[in-house]
């Protein structure tokens, strides 16, 4: 597998990582604190690892504010073989692919009312489209469970919109055999705040795409967790965003190789337009001791359209066994390509329409991967709106 | 009738160690239906004349002019001087991520003909190039050039010069690393595009064999940054037996 050139590991600097008031430098990706209590974490500085290229001034609502945990507005279009339900929280099922890991989702744990579970059962393919629009910008929580049953196939959109201030946990789980797609899309009005984390749990042979999405929003950061916990379990993790002036978009991902013959595939690509468009990938694959024979990958790619941006991308890559098929991972961050301008160019294609080739074909590589073609045609269509409104020099 | 005329050429580059100048005072006139041959050492400049008529950014042309039918080609933007049917075969086509051919060819051919072509007659010509360079259906469904084999780009090239029908066509080393069968088919390519629409060839080389399947009118000799030498089709064969020694008399090639 090939590696190019990255940015070093996040250095870790102390901090109340392995819990309150223990001061243990992290020291693998898998032993960060978890809690379903907002006490149990410290107020949130801005210096922490985890928030430190997050503007955290304007998400103390959802760090520390009282939060509204009513059920968040979710209309689920019918399917044949999906079961939709809104259970109360000392439900089993909550907790069963992951915990909070910082404050703000610990808020959105500690406060949620009900979580939305919805259970693919079939195993012919069904796709289920969540409409979540928010009706205004009070502070709410959320949390969604998304399961795949044994061998079961299908497809969940999570479709944001509106003014949210949102910060929501969802848990994914992908049971023995199951195919399961989970896509989070963010279409959310100029001035909506989404802090979501997502815990995937992948079962032996079963396979998790997830895919996150981000286009609208003020801030908007996802930070899927995927925990390949089967034997021969397969994980591809893929985002796309766009950001444009005054926009944070961030993912922070993490791969838990937990169980032999594991397969990840991380790829997530962004633009970035405009004064302030501002984008942060963190890429943690973690391998695991009982994890061999383990095939994994990385990449995270960004396409800078103007002056006035800042991407950070940085991938951290830990193995603690000897035997894997393959690990490896990529990051870059740059200009347009002059040579592919020059191409289209001396094509006769104008240099606006040649920029707009370039971009849209950067980003729907990802798109190209998703499998899904009514919701890929929707896409090229949501990245064509967004280039239609940049200026593209 | 069109004239590709280039006089007293003068281009350099900007390198880390300072301005380089490559081409040296070069004279070409290439008009319609006539193909012209440049055989000269690596180095030479040949790429960079071929590069420096479609406008690639990256080289100044410090002194002479280039004009298509009297009109300056150095004042045009590089897709102003597709437009106006002036083509280049690229020696490294170059890839394009999440393009895809066929969305490629109907964006290029859109801009040369300045309106959308008619989809039915587009989907058959599109089908009928394909077909004679020996390229799959399958193509258009791939990226531009992504993983393409070295032949596979080059007869990528004619497609494409055989779809936007230009004027003046420059082929920089469109015979390198093709096997035999492809250089034939990429030569009837050629010469089928020159029938049919005239086209004017300058045909970059390192070989004189595909000179036996696309005929040259005239022949010139590139060393170090303009031509030494001009003449028939029998100063190919000349070349290829004695090489370039006596030209570089004197001078350094890199
Ligand atoms: N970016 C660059 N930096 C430094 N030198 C360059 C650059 N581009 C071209 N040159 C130099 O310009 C000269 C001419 O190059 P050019 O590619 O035009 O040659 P050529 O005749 O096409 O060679 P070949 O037969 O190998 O294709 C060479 O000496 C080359 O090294
Ligand atoms: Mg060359």
């Amino acid at each position: 597998m090939t590696s190019a050139p990255s940015a070093a590991p996040e250095a870790a600097p102390l901090q109340h990582a392995h819990g309150p008031g223990s001061p243990v430098p992290v020291q693998t990706r898998s032993e960060r604190f978890a809690s379903a209590s907002h006490a149990d974490f410290p107020p949130v500085t801005g210096r922490e690892l985890e928030w430190r290229l997050t503007p955290v001034a304007r998400i103390s609502d959802l760090l520390d504010g009282a939060l509204d945990g009513a059920p968040f507005p979710a209309t689920v279009s019918p399917a044949e073989g999906v079961r939709v339900e809104w259970v109360a929280r000392d439900d089993a099922r909550i907790g069963s692919a992951g915990l909070a890991e910082e404050r703000a989702a610990a808020n959105a744990w500690s406060t949620t009312e009900q979580a939305l579970v919805i259970t693919l059962t079939a195993e012919e393919a069904v796709t289920v489209t969540v409409d979540r629009t928010a009706p205004d910008a009070t502070p709410r929580a959320a949390h969604t469970i998304i399961t795949a049953a044994p061998n079961a196939r299908g497809t969940v959109i999570l479709d944001h919109r509106g003014p949210a201030r949102l910060t929501e946990n969802v848990e994914i789980i992908a049971e023995q055999g199951s195919d399961l797609t989970v896509v989070s899309l963010q279409e959310w009005d100029d001035e909506a705040v989404h802090l979501s984390s997502h815990f995937g749990r992948v079962e032996r042979d079963a396979r998790l795409k997830h895919v996150v999405v981000s286009l609208g929003g003020a801030i908007v950061r996802v930070n899927p967790s995927v925990h390949l916990a089967g034997d021969g379990a397969d994980g591809q993790l893929l985002g796309l965003y766009f950001a444009d002036a005054g926009q944070h978009l961030e993912q922070r991902v993490y791969v838990h190789h937990i169980a032999p013959h594991t397969v990840s595939r991380v790829t997530y690509k962004g633009a970035l337009n405009g004064e302030g468009a501002r984008t942060v990938w963190v890429g943690d694959v973690l391998i695991g001791r009982n994890a061999t024979g383990t095939d994994s990958y990385e990449q995270n790619r960004n396409l800078v359209l103007s002056d006035g941006t800042r991407a950070d991308s940085i991938p951290n890559l830990e193995i603690e066994t000897g035997e894997i098929a393959g690990a490896g991972h990529a990051s870059a961050t740059g200009r347009f390509d002059d040579e592919q301008l020059f191409y289209l160019r001396s094509r006769g294609i104008d240099e606006q329409e040649a920029r707009r080739l370039v971009v849209l074909g950067f980003l729907l590589e990802v798109v190209q991967k998703i499998g899904d073609a009514d919701l890929e045609a929707r896409l090229l269509g949501l990245l064509e709106d967004e280039l239609a409104a940049v200026e593209v020099v | 009738m069109s004239t590709l005329e280039i006089r007293d050429l003068h281009v350099s580059i900007e390198t880390d160690q300072g301005v380089k100048p490559i081409l040296r005072g070069v004279n070409l006139t290439i008009s319609s239906g006539e193909t012209h041959a440049i055989m000269g050492p690596n180095g030479s400049g040949k790429s960079t004349l071929a590069y420096t008529i479609a406008g690639h950014p990256r080289y100044t042309v410090d002194s002479g002019t280039i004009t298509l039918d009297g009109e300056d080609v150095l004042e045009m933007s590089i897709d102003e001087r597709a437009r106006a049917g002036l083509f280049l075969a690229m020696q490294y086509p170059v890839e394009i991520p999440g393009v895809t051919v066929s969305n490629f060819l109907r964006t290029a051919k859109t801009a040369i003909d300045g309106e959308a072509p008619a989809l039915r007659s587009w989907i058959k010509e599109l089908k009928g190039s394909m077909e004679a360079l020996r390229m799959d259906a399958s193509f258009g469904e791939r990226n531009v050039n992504e993983g393409f084999s070295g032949g596979e780009k080059k007869r990528h090239e004619i497609v494409q010069l055989e779809l936007l029908k230009p004027k003046i066509a420059v082929l920089d080393e469109t015979d390198s690393g093709l096997d035999v069968d492809a250089l034939k088919i990429v030569s009837e390519g050629v010469n089928r595009v020159k029938e049919n629409t005239g086209l004017g060839v300058l045909l970059i080389t390192h070989y004189t064999r595909i000179l036996r399947y696309i005929q040259p009118d005239f022949v010139h000799v590139f060393v170090d940054g303009r031509v030494a030498e001009e003449g028939g089709p029998e100063l190919a064969e000349r070349l290829e037996n004695e090489g370039y020694d006596r030209y570089l008399t004197g001078s350094t090639v890199g």
